[in-house]
């Protein structure tokens, strides 16, 4: 046991001492509360040792976290871009810091080496801080002026779609993670999250760096649990905008169409999960270089008309 | 047959300016147009269309079977394959520019069918519909050689077979908007006018016998429901584009999810026309009246939803009602004509229930004395005062002649009720006060932001909703997007 604690804290401890082990949460509305379910489940490393009990989160929590987030979208939406993109890469510097606790728990989780792990890691941090650093240029690179046949003003800008569900992938943990969220941030969205089933930890790990963060509570919302039991009830929900379907790739007991259809319902933003090379159901490689696609999924490109004259 | 009370015995009284109905040759029946032939149903089945303003059969159309629909696919796949898609971009342009300036030469023959296939006044089909039709085909022409320039990569490759249903309301239009992006890209088409107006994409695919189109590049499938739904779900097609009813169009969705095939549908609105009290307050009556009177208030994006500032809203309604007795409602076919017929008589069936509903739930119903027409399909222009924001007829679209009017105080209260509702489409805004304009432009969720004007289109202007309104854009370069791969989210 000794081991695994080692496994999961920065600290190097005399191995006569007994480590002080944490309690793993849901992040909802920037505050730590246990399912409402009273529900846990165990989470193990690549090799099936122990690591932690996880909230196994419900039908409630995320109608919580539904609450939570379109209560902070607003806010995070009227911030300019520029700050926004400061919140964001503050996050980045603050990852930084937490780098080897985010190593170790890679490692364990995904049963990577130790090497391999570092460069996961190293490549969320990088794509966090790319991601920030577009919330000033979206709207220059997604808008236009549109010169209409007539005497009016035309302006095309894109504008966040609102609350958004990030079914995360299964199998990157850290890496994934951070690719399916911080793109419906850039442009003012907040974020419902449903870490990876089996590999959580790194979610969670997140979670706490946001807390600290200058990210506005509900802005991200963490659950972990089972998704096939959270996602149809996500994707159902009247107050969610869209859905980014990346983790129902993998995940026991979802397909992705099913999710998909449930999502119809209420017109939906539906990002679907890219397909493999032959066409088939995979988690695409992440440290493959992201394109702005991600962020403008969940955009809606809004047209404003005025006459022009003295 | 133009009637309108208050000017009758005026010296403003109009004489009849009829239309001709000869500029345009309008055969017994129609098959349907696929490979670049007209044929008929695979089981011989066929429906009427009628002229909404006075039940006149106009023609026969065939209805197109599950079978006919396939071998309308089969045929715009090995089009895509073997003709337009190696084809280079700047010959598909010089094709489209082909067909915009035919439609401009034919345009008074397309007006007079399109009036008299859909009921909408001559004015507008003959102003708006046809030459904004033949502006699109113009605009994506040129974008046909440029789309390594549009911002989708450096070689945005085309879906392949695109599935397009369009509605009634602006039948030619529609179909432009659909076809011309979709062709510009390199996509070939499989397009189903809608039931009741099949007529004018039927002429259209005459025109492009002129043009010398490549046969199967566009295939025209004529058809209710049933067709649509078997071209939607037919497994060979790539993209699919909608613009129709909100409940269609969540089926559409559900029964796409899981594929791999991308959508884009236009849903329905029930757009917020705001008045301020500082309003433009000539410029913002004929706002108003064009946001809900023009064809008839069947416009997805029609200012159905009149929310005026509470300090004004009684002079503003008593000015409205003036002008809306000098509405002319009547002969589609006179040139003076403001108000045509409704297309159909289920239409006109919904719009009576939902004011009805209207009248039923305690508000208070106007419409000018106007006579309607005998035969055909009417609906006088009517105004709803009193209406509460919990009122069917603030929430539901009638996509009909009917105005609800409801007041606010605040900016903020506007916004608040502009935005309570699942629809997102389409918004106005009446104030001189610029500061305003703009806050309440970004606070408005919706596609379209008219400020101080209402129901403006342009080819280089996407359109297209927020929330349950839709997703997708038609018009300008973000038009592109959905038809090419690179440039696909959903």
């Amino acid at each position: 046991m000794a081991r695994t604690t080692k496994a999961l804290t920065t600290t190097r401890t005399a191995p006569e001492r007994l480590g002080v082990r944490k309690t793993y949460k849901l992040y909802v509305g920037g505050k730590f509360p246990r399912s409402e379910s009273g529900r846990t489940y165990e989470v193990t490393d690549a090799k099936g040792r122990f690591l932690a009990n996880v909230a196994q989160g419900s039908r409630k929590d995320a109608r919580e976290a539904v609450v939570a987030a379109r209560a902070a979208q607003a806010t995070w939406a009227g911030a300019t871009a520029y700050n926004r993109g400061q919140v964001l890469y503050r996050v980045a510097e603050m990852l930084e810091g937490r780098r080897e606790q985010f190593v170790a728990e890679v490692a364990a989780g995904e049963g990577l080496p130790v090497r391999q792990a570092e460069l996961a890691v190293s490549e969320a941090i990088d794509r966090w801080v790319w991601y920030a650093g577009w919330t000033d240029k979206v709207a220059q690179v997604a808008g236009s002026a549109n010169p209409v046949a007539g005497p009016y003003f035309n302006l095309s800008s894109p504008e966040p779609t609102g609350v958004v569900v990030v079914l995360a992938p299964q199998r990157s943990s850290l890496l994934g993670l951070v690719s399916t969220i911080v793109p419906p941030l850039v442009t003012g969205n907040s974020v419902i999250v449903v870490a990876s089933e089996r590999r959580p930890i790194p979610a969670v790990t997140l979670s706490e760096v946001l807390a600290t963060s200058d990210v506005p509570g509900g802005v991200v919302n963490v659950l972990t649990g089972f998704t096939k039991e959270l996602a149809p009830p996500l994707a159902s929900h009247l107050d969610v905008n869209a859905i980014d379907l990346a983790g129902a790739v993998g995940a026991e007991g979802v397909t992705w169409g099913e999710v998909e259809a449930a999502a119809a319902d209420s017109v939906k933003r539906v990002l679907r999960p890219a397909p493999g090379r032959r066409g088939e159901d995979a988690e695409p490689d992440w440290t493959e270089a992201p394109r702005p696609q991600r962020i403008l999924a969940f955009t809606e490109t809004k047209t404003v008309w005025h006459p022009k004259g003295v | 047959m133009t009637t309108t009370a208050s000017t009758a015995g005026s010296p403003f009284e109009y004489a009849p300016a009829p239309e001709s109905r000869s500029v345009v040759d309008i055969a017994s029946s129609y098959g349907l147009f696929v490979d670049g032939e007209f044929t008929p149903a695979s089981d011989s089945g066929s429906f009427k269309t009628v002229n909404p303003a006075t039940e006149e059969v106009l023609a026969e159309v065939a209805e197109a079977t599950e079978e006919d629909v396939d071998r309308a696919v089969r045929a715009a796949r090995r089009a895509q394959e073997k003709v337009w898609g190696p084809m280079p971009g700047r010959e598909r342009a010089k094709y489209l520019f082909r067909i915009a300036r035919l439609l401009a030469e034919r345009s008074r023959e397309f007006a007079v069918l399109e009036t008299l296939d859909n009921g909408k006044p001559i004015r507008e089909s003959r102003d708006v519909d046809v030459p904004t039709a033949a502006a699109h085909f113009f605009y994506y022409a040129g974008w046909a050689d440029k789309l390594e320039h549009a911002g989708y990569g450096p070689d945005p490759r085309p879906h392949g077979v695109a599935a397009q249903v369009i509605p009634w309301n602006f039948p030619l239009l529609m179909l432009a908007w659909k076809i011309a992006p979709a062709l510009a890209t390199g996509n070939t088409v499989v397009l189903k006018p809608a039931e009741t107006t099949p007529l004018t994409a039927l002429l259209f695919a005459d025109l492009l016998r002129q043009a010398e189109l490549p046969p199967g590049v566009v295939n025209i499938v004529t058809g209710a429901r049933a067709t649509g739904s078997a071209l939607v779900n037919h497994p060979d097609v790539d993209k699919i584009a909608f613009t129709g009813s909100t409940a269609v169009g969540k089926r559409i969705a559900k029964e796409i999810a899981g594929t791999r095939k991308h959508a884009t549908l236009e849903l329905g609105g029930k757009a917020a026309n705001i008045v301020f009290d500082d309003a433009p307050v000539d410029q913002a009556i004929e706002g108003i009246v064009n946001g809900i009177f023009f064809n008839q208030g069947q416009v997805c994006c029609a200012g159905s939803r009149l929310l005026v500032q509470e300090t004004i809203a009684e002079e503003l309604v008593e000015r409205l009602k003036a002008r809306l007795g000098t509405l002319r409602v009547g002969d589609p076919m006179d040139k003076n004509t403001d108000v045509g017929a409704i297309n159909s008589p289920q239409q006109l069936a919904r719009i009576t229930e939902l004011a009805d509903a209207g009248t039923a739930e305690g508000a208070t119903r106007w419409s000018p004395d106007c006579e309607l027409p005998s035969s055909g399909y009417w609906f006088a222009p009517t105004l709803f005062t009193g209406v509460s924001a919990a009122h069917r007829i603030a929430r539901e679209e009638i996509f009909g002649p009917v105005l609800s009017v409801l007041t606010f105080r605040t900016p903020a209260e506007a916004v608040a009720k502009a935005n309570n509702i699942p629809y997102g489409l389409s918004a106005g805004i009446w104030t001189e006060k610029g500061s305003r304009i703009l806050w309440m432009a970004d606070q408005l969720r919706a596609g379209v932001v008219w400020s101080n004007t209402f129901n403006r289109f342009d080819p280089t202007s996407p359109f297209g909703g927020y929330k349950e309104s839709g997703y997708g854009r038609e018009g300008g370069r973000h038009g592109l997007a959905p038809y090419l791969i690179e440039g696909s989210t959903y």
